[in-house]
């Protein structure tokens, strides 16, 4: 099905499933440890291949250079060890699709932690106790690592984010002049810090050899790209190899490729003879893999008295290794806010640090925090509320186009209902004013902007003798409620009730779908079900006479004139079908909105910031659940809160290496952390995104969170502090004197 | 670019050389048998000394349900209960648990019959990816003893007096379980509703 | 994790001798920090004493003196919520809650607690040099990402913390270490002598022996007055100290206070406490006189004067 036209009225639409609050169809298997994650597919009941050994992975101990050589001996000699691959035996593998880094092979180290070999065993603790008994000697090369110091010589990036091309750079009208005559002007500089994805499953992959084919069960969140990859990596034809990841443990972007876990385990595989299970261990992942890379970025705004924005400059400057991507910080500046004169560019600073890649929101995580800091300090030097100043700077076309609207664009809505759900008019706009015993207290708000994003999926569905409905795809559930939204689709389509439904995800037998990254999962994979969907209700009309164009499938019947039939009258039916799109994204800028309310305390003698309050008001289409729809926001609004005020990884700009490479380092909120939560959903369903009408909301959570808690923390202390996270240090010595 | 004296020690050893003196060798590891109750069932195991109580469930007994997320005792996944009391299985050796009650996620209710507490996170919507969800739950059910036989908090503003059923105590006693999703509003209503019933 | 053999003894004398005996035997109770470390090899045992069978180890009672003995074995969950010590000896009660999290409080136990080794995140990367890991390596953390680590008492070889907060409010108590040594006798450390500062030897955190074994803490007769514990710290719970501050104010403004979060020991100087009804920056300029911080944690000076302030305002009000 190609989604060419904005969609009409459709079988969706009657919204007595799709729509409603609905609990998980997974959450028994989640509540009582039942659902099967990667590496827990091993033994009599749970195993998924039998003779399955352990692999351990070793790390590099050096940030840039070469292993010089490697002593095995001992490790071989161990108990219960049945081989070992060492990077040295190993031709350099390929980069996977959407990463940089090299995953295996070759002497050279690119970055700290690189996986150097991997020891199979019997046992784990055989695995674990053999891969520290490898002794390397290393060759160490000079590494690039600090970036304040690479930044003067940084690039800009092409269009891609990439040092390939043209540099690429926007600039509409003359911001330079603008910005010189503005009355009212802001000009700062800003950081954001290296972040982790830090979900609580780590990378684990069980591999197991057929003669040419390869299984792998993974925890992995695109099923198609991933197949593809491995396949790139391993010098194989893509029919030759399955993935199967039907529960993730979290991913966050992580998860987007394959990583060391899934290579050594196949490479572990083939050189025992056997399935190899491998779980990354937790002060391996930091390093190892993929990271949010930290930004330094410069904003320049001039405006007007009354709030216009006449001026707009937002840069970033990101690092990454060689071939790598720009951290796409200014992303949403392009389409934000309307300012006739504007320059948005991105710098790349080539490093030597562990990758840089997709957490997230790329991109807006970071690009929100700073720009929405930088319009909150606007917002006081022009006396104005921040909540008016982003509503006289809405705009509802694309402000480098402006023939092309937005499909659905209710930002001025979201942040007046949010200012009045939160009690807006009681901030004082003066800063350092609120107390409350020991506590200074304040408030602040910033926009939430993220792009929807239309990507082809498809699924298969399945009528069963009985009635019942099987959906099948390589979608993925991270957490995201995947299983359920899909159930809700085909149940609304067929005119069944939940429980006749069963979805299977993860399986790239099935058919490929849109994946789960850029909070595109919920909307696209929705869509190619409802496709399938589509498909399988013209194939039951034909078959039970009907005329498929006004069948209505309503509580387990098909109806068309004055006849009907059971569902199950129809007998086993299959339809698979995908959904493609035309270009009404090009037409229509497709974006989703928030305002986010946040309420902080600061205590005047430690500065530790304790939040208080939050809400986040949000536009993203039809909410297909809102149970699990809600669940994505209050996440992305906690993880708003880590990078707010505590996340960071610690850089060790003479080792190379992120040092706090654990989860008692890289502190991430915990319950202390995060107090009641309130979301609202405004009710805009987008006829141009697709025939839900529905677009996601995993990554609008997070986006402008950040920015809220600081601009509350600034109206808390009157101290504005532009590196992220906002550590007590940073503030305490200019709060009120105490001692 | 190494600069300072954190570049002329660095120096004095080579990174990644690890051992300092070896052990291990061809020796076989010494196994030790052990037995305890699991979820009321005997379990009796002989294990290689270095297994984990997590592990040892996890890999020796199928029992899947108590997950690894760390393995140091970082993030509270692992949480199971020992003669009713929660720890982090994760750092306690099997051998340790010689005839101990352990209780795990899978000894609280099965899907078609859940626990009280895991049918209020289904409800709450107190999970996303599910994977710190049984240590999130079983910390949840030992949270709720340990306030009624009066285990102080750190936020109890008088530690001598009993401790109440607020949301503040909830989130200070369920901070040694993290989500990364994000669920701890929704876990919060979901204990609040198990602890008012 | 290398193999080891693992043993359970009856008394406190039987462990002792075959911890003693056995260069590479450690004591094994809760296993909290023994564990972690094992895992990652910074600890590498070839044998391990349980200790938990231990008969006497796990109560807690009154002392003749009329103070309190805590077995080795008390948990720290237990020793917490102790009645009390929940009355007499809230600042302990207050600096154990405030550590960790409550499953890690259910293992921990008192004397295990006192061992616990630091979070600088150098010792924990067995790839970079650490002096406390491996000595003679040097201090990775001196010139590194040393935001967490001490402000005073350091030395060249080693800037690490000790990160528990039981054994600050334990020093603000003015408790008392009881061993048993390898051969049989038993002795007494007070508090202020038990963790030694890193020197040229950061490798040793205590002044125990091997082979000695930690039967009990005590603590002296009641000192009435207030009792806080605060700790700062990044994130609301289950976090380390940056800085923390056990107090116990008497209602005419004297007490005691020692810091944690700031050094290699719990760190207390009675001289300071003098300066106690003066306020928090009288005091703090004696207690951290010879601090030399590095430039990530120099706010910790600052911090610790600031925290001590708001405890005082709390005491007054």
């Amino acid at each position: 099905m190609k989604f060419e036209q904005a969609a009409g009225t459709n079988p969706i639409d009657r919204q007595k499933i799709i729509g409603q609050p609905t609990s998980r169809i997974d959450g028994p298997l989640k509540t009582t440890g039942t659902a099967p994650y990667a590496h827990e597919r091993h033994g009599p009941n749970h195993g998924v291949v039998p003779n399955q050994s352990y692999g351990y992975i070793l790390g590099a101990g050096i940030a840039k250079g070469r292993v010089a050589s490697m002593d095995t001996q001992e490790a071989a000699r161990a108990p219960g060890v049945l081989g070992i691959v060492t990077t040295l035996e190993q031709e350099l593998l390929p980069p996977g699709q959407g990463i940089v880094a090299n995953i295996f092979g070759g002497a050279e180290i690119r970055h700290y932690h690189q996986a150097i070999a991997v020891v199979m065993a019997e046992t784990f603790e055989q695995a674990r106790a053999a891969a520290n008994m490898i002794r390397v000697d290393y060759d160490r090369a000079d590494g690039r690592f600090d970036l304040a110091t690479l930044a003067p010589q940084a690039r800009v990036a092409d269009e891609s984010g990439k040092l390939k091309g043209e540099p690429f750079k926007v600039e509409v009208g003359d911001f330079a002049g603008a910005f010189a005559e503005a009355p009212v002007t802001v000009d700062a500089t800003y950081t954001t810090a290296d972040e982790s994805h830090a979900m609580m499953e780590p990378f684990a992959s069980i591999a197991a050899w057929e003669g040419e084919k390869l299984t792998v069960w993974t925890s992995n969140q695109m099923i198609a790209w991933s197949k593809g990859s491995l396949a790139k990596m391993l010098g194989m034809k893509p029919e030759n190899v399955r993935l199967d990841s039907p529960f993730i443990g979290g991913g966050f972007g992580a998860k987007l490729w394959v990583r060391a876990d899934a290579v050594l385990a196949a490479l572990g595989a083939k050189k025992v003879g056997r399935p190899v299970r491998i779980a990354m261990q937790r002060p391996l992942v930091a390093n190892n893999t993929s990271h949010r890379p930290a930004t330094i970025q410069q904003v320049k705004l001039g405006a007007t008295p009354d709030g216009r924005l006449t001026a707009f400059h937002h840069s970033s400057t990101s690092g990454n290794l060689p071939g790598g991507d720009v951290e796409v910080a200014t992303q949403q500046s392009r389409l934000l806010y309307a300012a006739p004169n504007r320059e948005i560019f991105m710098k790349l600073a080539v490093n030597d640090l562990p990758e840089g890649n997709a957490m997230r929101a790329p991109g807006e995580a970071p690009g929100l925090m700073v720009l929405e800091m930088a319009m909150d300090e606007l917002a006081e030097k022009l006396g104005m509320d921040p909540v008016e100043l982003r509503i006289v700077n809405d705009t509802q076309v694309d402000p480098e186009k402006p023939e092309r609207p937005f499909s659905e664009r209710h930002l001025v809505e979201c942040l007046r209902r949010g200012a009045e759900e939160f009690g807006w008019n009681r901030r004082n706009p003066k800063p350092a004013q609120v107390r409350d015993g020991r506590w200074l207290v304040g408030m602040g708000m910033a926009t939430g902007f993220r792009n929807s994003m239309a990507t082809k999926s498809a699924a298969r569905v399945r009528l069963q003798r009985d009635g019942s409905l099987v959906v099948e795809t390589d979608m993925t559930d991270i957490g995201t409620g995947t299983y359920t939204i899909l159930a809700q689709t085909a149940a609304e389509m067929m005119g069944l009730p939940l429980d006749r439904v069963t979805v299977r995800l993860g399986d790239s037998d099935d058919p490929a779908s849109a994946g789960s990254g850029g909070q595109w999962g919920a909307a696209n994979s929705t869509s190619g079900v409802y496709a399938a969907c589509v498909k399988l209700r013209t194939a039951i009309a034909e078959k039970l006479g009907m005329d498929p164009t006004t069948a209505d499938f309503t509580d387990g019947e098909v109806r068309a004139g004055n006849r009907s039939a059971r569902l199950s009258d129809a007998g086993e039916l299959m339809a698979e079908d995908r959904i493609e799109f035309g270009d009404l994204d090009k037409q229509y800028q497709q974006s989703t909105f928030a305002g986010h309310f946040c309420e902080v305390a600061v205590d005047s003698y430690t500065g530790e910031v304790r939040v208080h309050r939050m809400l986040a008001v949000c536009e993203a289409g039809r909410i297909l659940n809102p149970v699990t729809a809600r669940s994505q926001v209050i996440g992305g609004m906690t993880m708003g809160v880590g990078s707010a005020l505590m996340e960071e990884l610690a850089v060790d700009t003479r080792f190379g290496l992120f040092v706090n490479h654990d989860l008692a380092g890289y502190e991430v909120p915990v319950h202390a952390d995060i107090p009641h939560q309130q979301v609202i959903f405004l009710d805009h369903p987008d006829d141009k995104a697709n025939p839900l009408k529905a677009k996601g909301v995993g990554e609008l959570g997070l986006c402008g969170v950040g920015a809220a808690v600081a601009n509350a923390i600034y109206n808390a202390t009157g101290v504005r502090v532009r590196d992220y996270p906002i550590t007590l240090d940073k503030h305490l010595e200019k709060l009120p004197q105490v001692a | 670019m190494l600069a300072g004296s954190g570049a002329a020690v660095a120096l004095t050893q080579a990174p990644g050389v690890q051992a300092q003196g070896s052990s291990g060798g061809a020796a076989t590891p010494p196994t030790m048998p052990v037995s305890f109750t699991v979820n009321g069932k005997e379990a009796e195991l002989t294990l290689d000394t270095r297994v984990t109580l997590l592990d040892a469930l996890r890999e020796h007994l199928e029992l899947t349900g108590s997950k690894k997320g760390c393995d140091h005792g970082q993030c509270g996944a692992c949480t199971v209960m020992v003669n009713g009391t929660r720890i982090n299985s994760c750092l306690s050796l099997a051998v340790q648990h010689q005839g101990d009650e352990i209780t795990t996620i899978e000894g609280l209710g099965t899907p078609d019959n859940l626990h009280p507490m895991q049918a209020a996170f289904v409800k709450h919507d107190g999970y996303q990816c599910g994977y710190c969800t049984p240590g999130q739950i079983c910390s949840a059910v030992a949270t709720l003893a340990e306030i009624r036989a009066g285990i102080p908090s750190h936020v109890q503003d008088d530690i001598t007096a009993a401790p109440a059923f607020s949301a503040a105590e909830l989130r200070e006693r369920m901070s040694g379980n993290i989500c990364r999703c994000g669920a701890y509003s929704n876990i919060v209503d979901a204990i609040t509703e198990v602890a008012g019933a | 994790m290398r193999p080891f053999t693992y043993q359970r003894v009856a008394t406190a004398a039987e462990a002792a001798a075959a911890v003693a005996g056995n260069p590479g035997a450690k004591f094994l109770a809760g296993g909290t920090n023994l564990l972690d470390l094992m895992k990652l090899e910074i600890e590498r045992p070839a044998h391990l004493v349980d200790v938990q069978d231990i008969e006497g180890l796990g109560t807690i009672e009154q002392a003749e003196d009329g103070g309190l003995r805590i077995g080795a074995l008390v948990t720290n969950t237990t020793l917490a919520a102790n009645e009390r010590v929940r009355r007499d000896y809230g600042v302990l009660t207050r600096a154990i809650v405030a550590g960790a999290s409550g499953q890690l409080r259910n293992k921990a136990t008192t004397a295990g607690n006192l061992l616990q080794r630091t979070r600088c995140p150098y010792f924990y990367d067995p790839n970079l040099p650490c002096n406390k890991r491996n000595p003679g390596s040097g201090c990775a953390a001196l010139e590194g990402y040393s935001r967490q680590l001490a402000v005073i008492g350091s030395s060249d070889k080693c800037i690490a913390t000790y990160p528990g907060d039981m054994a600050i409010a334990m020093r603000v108590l003015d408790a008392t270490v009881e061993t048993v040594q390898p051969d049989g006798t038993t002795r007494a450390i007070p508090f202020a002598e038990f963790h030694r500062l890193p020197g040229d030897e950061p490798e040793r955190d205590n002044v125990l022996a091997h082979g000695e074994l930690i039967t009990a803490v005590t603590l002296p007769r009641p000192l009435g007055g207030k009792h806080f514990y605060q700790k700062v710290r990044d994130r609301a719970s289950y976090a380390y100290a940056l800085v923390s501050v056990a107090a116990v104010i008497q209602p005419d403004g004297t007490g005691r206070v020692a810091f944690g979060g700031v050094a290699h020991k719990p760190w207390r100087v009675e001289a300071a406490e003098a300066a106690l009804p003066q306020g928090a920056a009288a005091v703090t300029a004696q207690v951290f006189a010879d601090a030399r911080p590095t430039e990530h944690n120099r706010f910790k000076l600052p911090l610790a004067t600031r925290a001590l302030a708001g405890v005082l305002a709390e005491a007054k009000g």
